[in-house]
């Protein structure tokens, strides 16, 4: 009893010493305080920036621009994916073409959206939306390709129509594969987005933040805008668990 | 189906037996001829004939990979004959109300659905009104004396539950046969010990007309009125053993000399087809 309720408090320990150590080692001088702020600075910046700062103004953009890409590239690569899943010989002919852009980074295709969007926020949204596409689409297909034998055969021998067969029994068991490629795709779109924020003529948006900070070498607000960028990454990763608990109770069972 | 056009030939191979106010009891329920099915270049079927009685529990026996299995997914049309042809009563399979149960309950139920979902889908694949569909499948589980919390989903049942809710599942059409291959095989000694009792008391409740593929000989016998063992590929009919015990059959009933008597009739059979390379 008594080590089932201290279990609950173990991932603190893993902050708990990651604190101890920063803060040892900055108070014992040990590095150059331009290169590492104290956790008491960094964490007094983060404060400051999100509470009305531009850090949280920063933050808000790049949510916005993360979803914005999520939900594109969700509304496109799902219905794909069901399509491509449910004719085999569809996706076996389109594999290769689907694996190679899969396997290019979305980076590399900046300078091309450069020049079809501009310099503006579709850019960015369009290239993420591009490459959580890709990772989303391979997901569903792989998801409704799997599905079970038994269990669309059991559909079937009780008379269902091939139409129902995939609304009943298909698409529901290419959920679970469903969110990993949502969950997958949310990573990777942060990941362009923060990307194309540093270096394609932005404004604003986290990946600028850090880089402006950088460039004024105010370090404090650098950690504080590197920090605000990971809860981000944990926070939307989790958000889409949940959401998996909640409508994919099956997942994993 | 493909069968369609055995359907004259067979017919004059087989001309009705017996005047039709001999009694539903007396007419076969289901007629097969002609069946014929390869795998490959390895026949497992070739021109056989069979007539199943009707209400009857029928266990289907014989040696590993003789075609039992594939018997019933033929009957159940889950695998299309090369050639030959099945009817119920005369009519077709797409004509007729049937269940059939897997092995493999895990992937055959529907996770995302609960017990009563699950048992409730096929009557909204029949287009049954909504109301209709919960009061059916309660008075199934009703009339079958069932002990089961419903609201759960599979996967927080056992083995054998998950099978019961997959029975049920076929049961709630008021098919008039059900398929079952080797529904226990999946479970631990203790739960298909239970679940034979569970099958046949939903037999003896319901009286329809089942066809089970068993790899156990006990349990055939235990379960059937009649055992149909299979030989070898390609396969024939060995014998088609009755099993007179009266039901309910139980624990006694295994040591009752008769039983032991057709049980090692049974083995003997199925020995003899063994050895037959």
């Amino acid at each position: 009893m008594k080590a089932d309720s201290l279990e609950g408090f173990l991932p603190l320990v893993g902050i708990a010493g990651l604190l101890a150590i920063w803060s040892f080692t900055t108070w014992q001088g040990w590095v150059d305080p331009v290169l590492l702020p104290s956790p008491l600075s960094t964490f007094q910046a983060l404060w400051k920036g999100m509470d009305g700062g531009p850090l949280g103004f920063d933050f808000v953009k790049t949510v916005y621009r993360t979803a914005a890409s999520t939900a594109i590239a969700t509304v496109i690569a799902i219905p794909l994916g069901i399509v491509l899943g449910s004719a085999e010989w569809l996706y076996r002919s389109l594999e290769f073409v689907i694996d190679f852009f899969r396997s290019t980074p979305a980076s590399a295709m900046f300078p091309l959206f450069l020049v079809l969007f501009g310099v503006g926020d579709e850019t960015k949204i369009s290239v993420a939306a591009f490459g959580a596409a890709l990772v989303i689409l391979f997901n569903v297909a792989y998801g409704v390709m799997n599905a079970r034998k038994t269990r669309l055969l059991a559909a079937k021998v009780m008379g269902a129509s091939q139409l129902r067969v995939l609304f009943d029994v298909m698409l529901r068991e290419s959920l679970p594969q469903t969110f990993v490629g949502l969950r997958n795709g949310v990573s990777l779109a942060l990941v362009i987005i923060v990307v194309a924020e540093m270096f394609i003529g932005s404004q604003d948006g986290l990946g600028h933040s850090v880089f402006e900070a950088q460039q004024l070498f105010d370090m404090p607000r650098m950690y504080a805008a590197i920090f605000a960028a990971g809860a981000l990454g944990y926070g939307l990763n989790l958000l889409f668990l949940l959401i998996e608990r909640r409508f994919v109770h099956w997942s994993g069972k | 189906m493909n069968v369609a056009p055995q359907a004259a030939r067979a017919q004059s191979m087989n001309p009705p037996s017996g005047s039709p106010e001999s009694g539903d009891r007396k007419r076969p329920h289901v007629t097969i001829r002609g069946l014929s099915k390869r795998f490959g270049s390895t026949v497992i079927y070739d021109n056989f004939d069979l007539d199943l009685p009707r209400g009857e529990l029928i266990s289907v026996f014989g040696p590993n990979g003789c075609g039992k299995s594939t018997l019933i997914n033929m009957i159940a049309g889950l695998i299309q004959p090369d050639a030959g042809q099945i009817l119920f009563d005369g009519m077709r399979l797409d004509e007729i109300k049937f269940g059939y149960v897997f092995q493999n309950y895990r992937e055959a139920l529907f996770p995302w659905l609960t017990a009563f979902d699950n048992i409730a889908y096929p009557l909204q694949i029949m287009k049954v009104s909504a109301r209709d569909c919960v009061s059916r499948t309660e008075k199934l589980v009703d009339h079958l004396g069932v002990k089961l919390d419903l609201k759960l989903y599979p996967y927080q049942m056992s083995g054998g539950q998950q099978q019961l809710v997959s029975i049920l599942r076929a049961l709630v059409v008021e098919p008039e046969i059900l398929f079952l291959d080797e529904p226990f095989s999946a479970l631990d000694y203790e739960m298909t010990l239970f679940m034979r009792e569970q099958l046949q008391r939903i037999f003896m409740e319901t009286g329809t007309t089942t066809v089970l593929v068993s790899h156990d000989l006990e349990e055939a016998v235990y379960l059937a009125d009649r055992v149909l063992l299979l030989s070898r590929h390609p396969a024939r009919v060995a014998d088609f053993t009755p099993v007179p015990a009266k039901r309910p059959r139980t624990d006694a009933t295994l040591s009752d000399l008769d039983f032991v008597r057709i049980k090692a009739h049974c083995l003997e059979i199925f020995q003899r087809e063994v050895r037959r390379a």
